[in-house]
């Protein structure tokens, strides 16, 4: 193993949707500052954009106002939700917008030249290659070094706990990096692969959230002291069975609606957010009324060709199973089911418990995107806008330190854990990372409200999740690997095992059933008032501690009082 | 399980290695290889990276898969996917750049 040393002005890990944002802000508005941007894939497309995406589901078309954008988020997540986020976000979403067309998104505009709506916050594009576009403006950023493939691991600090950068593995060539900046931007996006998965076997990974974001800005985090909000507000997709592709394009695209096995309308029964629309599915399964539906049938050629083709800039699978079975959505229905539960902040509003500035509680690290928390309803532009905001206040705070170099014990310390990983166990050992993995998906699915608990809980599960979660981590202690590759695996499995752990808290701790699936506590079914609060953690000396935080809403500014 | 390659048809560019999301690519001997089959995405950046139509996807059978192999080509232009089915029979869809999605 070799150990390489690199620094910059600012670090931004994860090069998705916001780290790239964030490197092309960083460009524009401030081109004197060195800018590094690690990856543990290649950026063309890594993250949540690789397969593209449908449409841009956050802009405010005319006659809106951002502040009806918070409100609907607001709603949607029953009042948990950070005014002051969602605000500044939603101001900035025309904006990334524009440039994100200049980039050379296609973004469909009527004869006036006025872009087409689809509702009043969707924007339809083709999407298929927003991922290669982002990567290549991000290429031409002339102070922006990309270091792909390389997984970063945790943060280096100063004493005063000040984030300096961090280290990272190689995971094609067997080399240690210690990245050191002035002010670090975590965006690697959010958590897959903590629950079991619609398909556990031969396709473990065909799942909606990408399975290689594993929630390292989480875990880097929390080990580093910060803090986080509302991981209790998981979310778990309706999706078409199977296939797990996005149903929104044939709800909202051609006004499907939910029917169930006897054709009957039940939506109205359960109401319309996001998590109601879930839970219509997973209760009419349970009554016996499944399997569930959009209603397709009966729309024209036409309308199947265009879905058809939307489908291939997203999600290539479903248009293939539509030719394969000779059966598409115009002379039968799309069965509908849902994912296993995720943590993901920039469609529920879990992650780092930021300001406006979109920075952490640990001096010198801010976040953007998925990995951060209170500002659910993101998605794409969101993500940009936070990510512009997190580089405009990195390069704030790096014009003013002095950045601090890493301590020839801290270097030590990481060494020698590397040299401990890549020793061969004495003996041959039990346990891998793939039994453990598998262990873990199967708890949280069977005691923290996977696919088959029908995504409900009781106090006592989550009990015996939290202690499995414990063995399965002291297990993970002994794992060894071989080389860069197995290295980072392991670290991804001790990353999810420890949101797992966190995860178990913040659910113990909303006493309440604030949202159907999503956090459905079968002891609490209904809301308590008590609880209109946020749901915070941080971890102290080992364990989790959970802090009960005030709401935030119109008129509040929430700020850090470090 | 979603992709597979055609040792014969691959050519050793690399390129598919460098777009995988999830570094499941390697060469190996000259020629690409995946890791692992089950901890492939399905995301096809592969399928459209591969010069040669080396790479294909394909359902596999727990996703109600039934033979067929899905191609891709990239140009500036176009992306044109193209369906092999097990009776031998061929489809092409081909999806122009410059127009968004109609839903
Ligand atoms: C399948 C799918 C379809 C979607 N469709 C739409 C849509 O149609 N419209 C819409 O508006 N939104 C859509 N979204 C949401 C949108 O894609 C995300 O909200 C957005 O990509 C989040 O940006 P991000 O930068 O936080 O995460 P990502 O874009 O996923 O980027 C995270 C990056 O971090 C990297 N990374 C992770 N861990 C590490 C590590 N340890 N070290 C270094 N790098 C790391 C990853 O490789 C990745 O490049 C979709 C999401 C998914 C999953
Ligand atoms: S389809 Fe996507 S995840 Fe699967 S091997 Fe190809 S690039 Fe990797
Ligand atoms: S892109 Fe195609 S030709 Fe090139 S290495 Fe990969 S499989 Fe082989």
């Amino acid at each position: 193993m070799e150990f390489l040393d690199k620094a910059a002005d600012v670090l931004i890990i994860g090069g998705g949707a916001a780290g790239c944002y964030a490197a092309i802000t960083l460009a524009e508005e401030h081109p004197k500052l060195s800018v590094l941007l690690v990856d543990k894939a290649g950026i063309k497309r890594s993250g949540c954009l690789a397969a593209g995406v449908n449409a841009l589901n956050a802009y405010i078309t005319p006659g809106h106002t951002p502040e009806d954008y918070a409100d609907y988020a607001a709603k949607d997540a029953a009042g948990i939700v950070r005014d002051d986020l969602l605000l500044t976000m939603s101001r900035g979403l025309n904006e990334v917008t524009r440039r994100m067309e200049e980039l050379g998104l296609v973004i469909l505009k009527d004869e006036a030249g006025q872009y087409v709506s689809r509702g009043w916050r969707n924007l339809k594009i083709n999407g298929e290659n927003i991922k290669p576009l982002l990567a290549a403006a991000v290429r031409r950023c002339p102070n922006v070094e990309v270091l792909e493939h390389v997984s970063a691991v945790d943060y280096l600090q100063a004493d005063d706990g000040a984030v300096t950068g961090a280290w990272g593995v190689g995971v094609r060539q067997d080399k240690v990096y210690f990245l050191q900046a002035k002010a670090v931007i975590c965006a690697t996006g959010g958590a897959a692969g903590l629950y079991r998965p619609n398909h556990p076997g031969s396709s473990r990974h065909k799942m909606w959230y990408s399975p290689f974001n594993t929630g390292a800005g989480y875990a880097m985090g929390l080990r580093a002291g910060a803090e986080m909000t509302t991981f209790e507000m998981r979310f778990i997709a309706l999706r078409c069975k199977d296939t797990i592709a996005p149903t929104g394009t044939l709800a909202q695209g051609v006004g499907a609606a939910q029917v169930n096995a006897a054709g009957e309308r039940y939506q109205h029964k359960y109401g319309n957010t996001t998590s109601e629309r879930l839970y219509a599915v997973v209760s009419e399964n349970l009554a016996g009324r499944g399997p569930c539906y959009l209603e397709t049938e009966g729309i024209t050629e036409a309308q199947q060709d265009s879905l058809e083709r939307a489908y291939l800039n997203m999600a290539p699978a479903q248009t293939m199973k539509w030719r394969e079975t000779g059966l598409g959505p115009a002379s039968a229905n799309v069965e509908v089911e849902g994912s296993e539960p995720y943590v993901v902040g920039g469609h529920t509003a879990s992650g780092y418990w930021i300001d406006a500035a979109r920075a952490t509680t640990l001096p010198g690290l801010f976040a953007a995107g998925d990995v951060a928390g209170g500002c659910p309803q993101k998605y794409v532009t969101g993500a940009f806008v936070e990510g512009k905001i997190a580089a405009q206040s990195a390069a704030a705070y790096a014009a003013e330190r002095p950045g601090a170099a890493l301590s020839a014990a801290a270097r030590e310390r990481i060494r020698t854990r590397i040299e401990t990983l890549l020793t061969p166990p004495a003996a041959s050992p039990l346990f891998t990372v793939e039994s453990l993995e598998e262990a873990m998906q199967q708890v949280m699915d069977e005691y923290a409200g996977g696919i088959t608990a029908g995504y409900r809980y009781t106090e006592k599960q989550l009990g015996l999740a939290a202690r499995h979660i414990e063995r399965l981590t002291r297990l993970s202690e002994n794992l060894r690997a071989a080389d860069g590759y197995g290295l980072v695996q392991l670290f991804e499995l001790q990353e999810r095992l420890l949101i797992c752990r966190v995860l178990i808290e913040h659910l113990k701790a909303r006493r309440e059933t604030r949202w159907h699936a999503f956090a459905e506590n079968l002891d609490y079914p209904g809301t308590n008032p008590a609880l209109e609060k946020y749901v915070n953690s941080r971890l102290s000396d080992g364990k989790v501690q959970i802090i009960y935080r005030d709401l935030v809403k119109r008129g509040d500014r929430y700020e850090h009082q470090h | 399980m979603s992709i597979s390659i055609e040792p014969e048809k691959c050519v050793g560019c690399g390129r598919c290695t460098e777009v995988c999301p999830g570094n499941l690519l390697e060469m190996t001997a000259g020629k690409a290889a995946i890791r692992e089959v089950r901890d492939c995405w399905g995301c096809t950046a592969c399928v459209k990276e591969c010069p040669r139509d080396a790479i294909f996807y394909y359902l596999s059978a727990d996703l109600g898969g039934a033979g067929g192999r899905l191609y891709a080509h990239d140009t500036a232009v176009s992306l044109t996917w193209q369906l092999r089915l097990p009776d031998g029979s061929e489809q092409e869809i081909i999806v122009a750049k410059n127009k968004a999605n109609a839903y």
